[in-house]
């Protein structure tokens, strides 16, 4: 029998906001054990929670980039239940009022090749709603150590419908998701930072049959490749229980990455009765249209709509928008140079291959190199108007990079203008041909590529200043002239 | 109160401490008190007022505070063995608000565990008696404030009142006991029993005095989201006029089965008073409230006292037991070891109501019933400036005698409980004595922020009569 | 209401995280009996309709601007803590 996964996904994702969700400690990845912490956020006797505004404003906007309904009013409950990272021993939550209800992922599947676009659908979500993140356990041999630095960060639960039926498009799911809440600023959704954790829940059942199978829960999906995996993995497994003759165990499974296998959690006795009840001491949040609408002015273009655009407006192959778009900064970065200097291809080019290497190779964030934009448009310029030949300006790029400076300043300074002096040039030509007797003969004889060689020793002779095109154009005429 | 420099705030302190010394061992209303740090205050006081810089009406003033109100610094206990080693690392904003006026912390009073009981019985470190007779109950939760400042420990406390817990001890000893409008007095730092009806309060001698301690109390408190935004009146400017003939409501409920003859009496005495002040007394009926405000409170309330305790669980701070190993029987021993045995009941009947299956059926159901109760109270207070009932169906009971019985001990709360349920103001104070000398307590109820009228209603009855100048025998 | 004046004691303690005696539990069902019996009586009151009151106030949309205020040292945090280790709280290993 063929078998359909069903897969649907809890995502977390931390609202990147200065100080927590109800209380104004900061916020933040890394520091010390519980130098985060306030009355609020250990629970003291008489603490009290208050609303981060910040962390509603980046909700809503999350919500309107995926198109949910924005609920007009919203409420805060308890979610009872007793855990060491938990410091109330409940966590404030939204039950059954989410702020954001509905709305959709857009995502896209492996194309056939790597430079052929993929099939696009959109993936149903159930809800979006607010939460506060939990502290952190860290498992010693005797016991657990309890840092209460994360206890309280602002946390967004997305979570989508039953509507994906493979790893391929969980995965896709995800991608989108992040690339999503990145560009929207609401995210950073770094995953080995615990800024994006997701869960899934996984039932097959066979093809063409309605009802949805027993579904088991996925943990620990910890990286994007794991999700991946990890449903996979679990998919393989029920397929093999079922085709066995076996039957599905609803449980909660824990993924382990590292050693691509699962295992069932200990059943957590009641963990379902979780007393829900709207907290006392939090009033319900009425979101208007006015308020509504002051987000929606602030929400960028969605990823997949930019890449469509970029691919129409300025032509760019599939394989470079797939590199641009997910990085909102540069995506960014090369709109604004296009915009000053045209020859997008060229531009992208840059971006793509050399600004990213450099990036890379430095451990650089775009947003702090020395790089600017009108200086890199002025480079496409000079290349395109002949001015430096390409070698002159993977130099100048490079020289660029590091220093910030114009490159007029750095052509200048370093005498890389291409020589367009036709007397020398014509001379260089000369010699060249004369040097180069058997090339010269091949290429009248037919072999196109014969005229590298002679073009090669003019080049050389110039010291790279040469304008290529120009020199191309020499050499055809005097071994024309000559033939004739 | 320190209005005239007869005495310096260091020899007031001495006083206080010296009152302390001599009653405390019979009364038994501190929990905990640090005399050497309140007379390095009172010093304090005195060298600002010496150099022109008095803070005003409270500087140098000692205040005592029910042990589930924040002061950095000094234990938080909330009368439970749970809390008995727990020092406060931060101020409650009206403990920040007092050290800013120039009072002085003055000691630790001892509740009812979590501020669950009417009795102070239910106190892990023993119970308070009444000072006006020590085999009887001070009332509760806030009786060690009530008990205190009736002993003449101190000249004012602060407690909270989430079903009565400062009207009922006041009455019980001899004082005038306000709750305030549930949102005019921050409620951070306090160590919440029912977040929604929980109110700070303050426990005085006279009316004058709640006016000026309320004065500096009240506020809006960006630390609280219950706390409301309202134009602070002056209070003690307030006591002094008359606007015009109150409207004064009966509700004719209050006066029912249960209540204490010699109370009812002395309630109707307060209310020729008033007559004959010129004030229109109307009879007016609240049933609602009368059948069912018992029940909704202790529903409302259990609930949201098994989550409010919840992160009572000896990990972060508190008793952790020495007789478990594994997380989840930590959690279950140290709770059973430190909680007592109301809060233990209080914490199963409100997880059972907020439970799969239960929650409509009593909770949401409660809510509902709720709704109607203040519904009532407004539609009343459409023709009325403020009701007017007894405080208590009897006057203060035996030390004993109703702890083995705690629905008998709810039904004490019947004319009190209604207030918090509508997040109405209340006061409370004293109307008489019974024959056997016990203190007698009269409820105003006033409209929301309708405190500045209350406390003039209840200063005018003060002012024509001698309850609160009589001093029990200790 | 379909409640009856029972309570799963049992059921109840576990999830409240209190380890009772059989006595304590005998007891309490007892008496908690009493009052759920007592509590009953609201299902005379008429609720279609109405609006549960969740809150003291009916008051909306409070809250604070994202301004970091600072918080406890280190030493403050875990000034009330029954066992730390290297800053952190220790507590028994929790099984999954
Ligand atoms: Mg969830
Ligand atoms: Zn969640």
């Amino acid at each position: 029998m063929n078998y359909e996964a069903v897969i649907g996904l809890e995502v977390h994702v931390q609202l990147k906001t200065a100080s927590k969700m109800f209380t104004r400690v900061a916020a933040g990845y890394g520091a010390p054990p519980n130098t985060l912490t306030d009355p609020v956020v250990l629970a003291l006797p008489g603490a009290l929670p208050v609303l981060n505004k910040e962390a509603l404003d980046k909700i809503i906007k999350a919500g309107l980039m995926l198109g949910c309904t924005i609920a007009p009013v919203c409420k805060w409950d308890r979610k009872n239940y007793f855990y060491p990272d938990s410091p109330k021993n409940y966590q404030i939550s939204q039950y059954d009022q989410p702020i954001c209800l509905a709305g959709s992922v857009e995502i896209e599947l492996p194309g056939e090749a790597r430079n052929i676009m993929g099939e696009h659908k959109q993936i149903p979500l159930t809800r979006i709603h607010l939460e506060e993140d939990v502290g952190k356990l860290t498992h010693e041999v005797h016991d657990s150590l309890v840092d209460y630095n994360r206890a309280g960060t602002p946390l967004m639960e997305i979570v989508s419908e039953p509507a994906m039926h493979s790893a391929e498009e969980a995965f896709a799911f995800l991608t989108s998701l992040r690339m999503t809440m990145v560009q929207g600023g609401i995210s950073d959704c770094d995953m080995e930072k615990g800024q994006l954790r997701c869960d899934a829940n996984i039932s097959i059942r066979p093809i063409g049959q309605t009802k949805l199978g027993v579904k088991v829960e996925l943990k620990n999906l910890n990286s994007i490749s794991y999700v991946r995996d990890g449903i996979a993995l679990e998919i393989r497994r029920q397929t093999a229980v079922l085709t066995g003759g076996g039957s599905i165990v609803q449980e909660t499974r824990q993924y382990d990455g590292e050693a691509g296998t699962s295992v069932a959690m200990r059943s957590k006795e009641m963990a379902h009765d979780y007393r829900y009840f709207p907290d006392p001491d939090l009033l319900p949040v009425q979101v208007d249209a006015a308020w509504r609408a002051t987000i929606q002015a602030t929400i960028p273009e969605l990823p997949y709509a930019r890449q469509r655009r970029f691919i129409t407006q300025y032509q760019l192959p599939y394989t470079i928008t797939a590199v641009l778009v997910p990085e909102r900064a540069l995506a960014d970065f090369f709109e604004e140079v296009a915009q000053l200097c045209g020859h997008p291809q060229a531009v992208a080019n840059w971006l793509v291959n050399d600004l990213r290497r450099e990036l890379a190779a430095g451990g650089i964030a775009l947003a702090v190199s020395k790089l600017r934009p009108a200086h890199l448009a002025a480079l496409v310029n000079l290349v395109e108007q002949g001015e430096i030949s390409m070698t002159a300006a993977k130099e100048v790029f490079n020289d660029m990079f590091q220093t910030g400076e114009a490159p007029a300043v750095i052509v200048m300074r370093k005498n890389l203008k291409q020589s367009t002096d036709s007397g020398a040039l014509e001379q260089w030509v000369q010699a060249a041909i004369v040097a180069n007797p058997k090339a010269v003969a091949e290429f009248l004889a037919g072999k196109e590529q014969a005229i590298n060689a002679v073009k090669g020793a003019v080049m050389k002779a110039s010291q790279g200043k040469a304008n290529p095109r120009l020199v191309d154009e020499l050499v055809r005429r005097q071994l024309l002239a000559g033939k004739s | 109160m320190l209005a005239a420099k007869s005495i310096s705030a260091s020899e007031l302190m001495q006083a206080f401490v010296a009152r302390t010394t001599a009653v405390e061992g019979r009364v038994h209303a501190f929990n905990s008190r640090d005399e050497v740090g309140a007379l390095g205050l009172a010093a304090a006081s005195d060298a600002r007022r010496a150099a022109g810089q008095a803070r005003g009406p409270l500087d140098g003033i000692p205040i005592g505070f029910k042990d589930v109100i924040a002061v950095e610094g000094q234990p938080l206990t909330a009368s439970s063995k749970m809390l008995a080693n727990f020092i406060s690392p931060y101020d409650a904003t009206v403990t920040t608000k007092l050290k800013a006026a120039g009072a002085i912390p003055w000691g630790r009073l001892n509740l009812d565990e979590f501020a669950m009981g009417s009795s102070t019985e239910n106190s892990a470190f023993g119970a308070t008696a009444n000072p006006w007779d020590l085999t009887r109950v001070p009332g509760g939760s806030s009786g060690g404030s009530a008990a205190a400042v009736a002993a003449g420990e101190m000249p004012g406390a602060l407690g909270s009142d989430t079903g009565g817990s400062i009207r009922q001890p006041a009455a019980f000893c001899g004082l005038v006991g306000l709750k305030p409008t549930y949102g005019l007095v921050s409620r951070y730092g306090l160590a919440a029993f029912a977040s929604s009806l929980d109110q700070i309060g303050t426990l005085t001698r006279t009316v004058g005095d709640a006016a000026q301690l309320l004065q500096v109390v009240a506020g809006h408190d960006s630390r609280d989201s219950t706390s409301l935004s309202t134009v602070i009146p002056d209070y003690s400017a307030a006591l002094q006029k008359k606007s015009r003939p109150w409207r004064i409501g009966v509700p004719k409920e209050f006066f029912g089965l249960g209540l204490d003859a010699e109370i009812g009496a002395a309630v109707q005495q307060a209310l020729a008073f008033y007559r004959s002040a010129g004030a229109e007394i109307t009879e007016v009926s609240l049933p609602l409230t009368a059948e069912y405000a018992i029940a909704v409170y202790y529903l409302i309330a259990t609930a949201e006292a098994s989550s409010n305790l919840a992160r009572y669980d000896g990990i972060r701070y508190g008793h952790r037991t020495h007789s478990a190993t594994d997380a989840i029987s930590i959690y279950a021993q140290s709770r059973a070891e430190g909680f007592g045995e109301e809060v233990k009941r209080r914490i199963i009947l409100g997880t059972h109501v907020l439970s799969s299956g239960y929650y409509d059926a009593y909770y949401l159901r409660a809510q509902k019933v709720r709704t109607l109760i203040r519904g009532e109270f407004m539609r009343v207070f459409q023709d009325c400036d403020v009701l007017l009932s007894p405080t208590t169906p009897t006057a203060a009971f035996k030390l004993g005698e109703k702890s083995s019985d705690p629905l008998a001990m709810y039904l004490n709360d019947i004319y009190t409980i209604g207030v918090n349920l509508a997040g109405l103001p209340g006061i409370s104070l004293p109307c008489g004595f019974t024959a056997g000398g016990l203190p007698i307590g009269l409820q105003i109820i006033g409209q929301p922020f309708g405190e500045a009228e209350m406390l003039t209603i209840a200063h005018t009855y003060e002012q024509g009569h001698s309850w609160h100048t009589k001093y029990p025998n200790l | 209401m379909n409640s009856s004046a029972e309570i799963n004691i049992e059921y109840v303690a576990r999830l409240a995280r209190l380890a009772l005696t059989a006595t304590e539990q005998a007891k309490l069902s007892q008496q908690l009996g009493d009052i759920l019996h007592y509590v009953d009586k609201l299902k005379q009151v008429e609720v279609a309709g109405i609006e549960p009151m969740a809150h003291g106030s009916p008051v909306f949309n409070v809250w604070a601007a994202d301004v970091v205020v600072a918080g406890l040292s280190v030493e403050e945090a875990l000034r009330n803590a029954p066992e730390q280790r290297a800053d952190s709280i220790v507590v028994p290993k929790v099984v999954e």
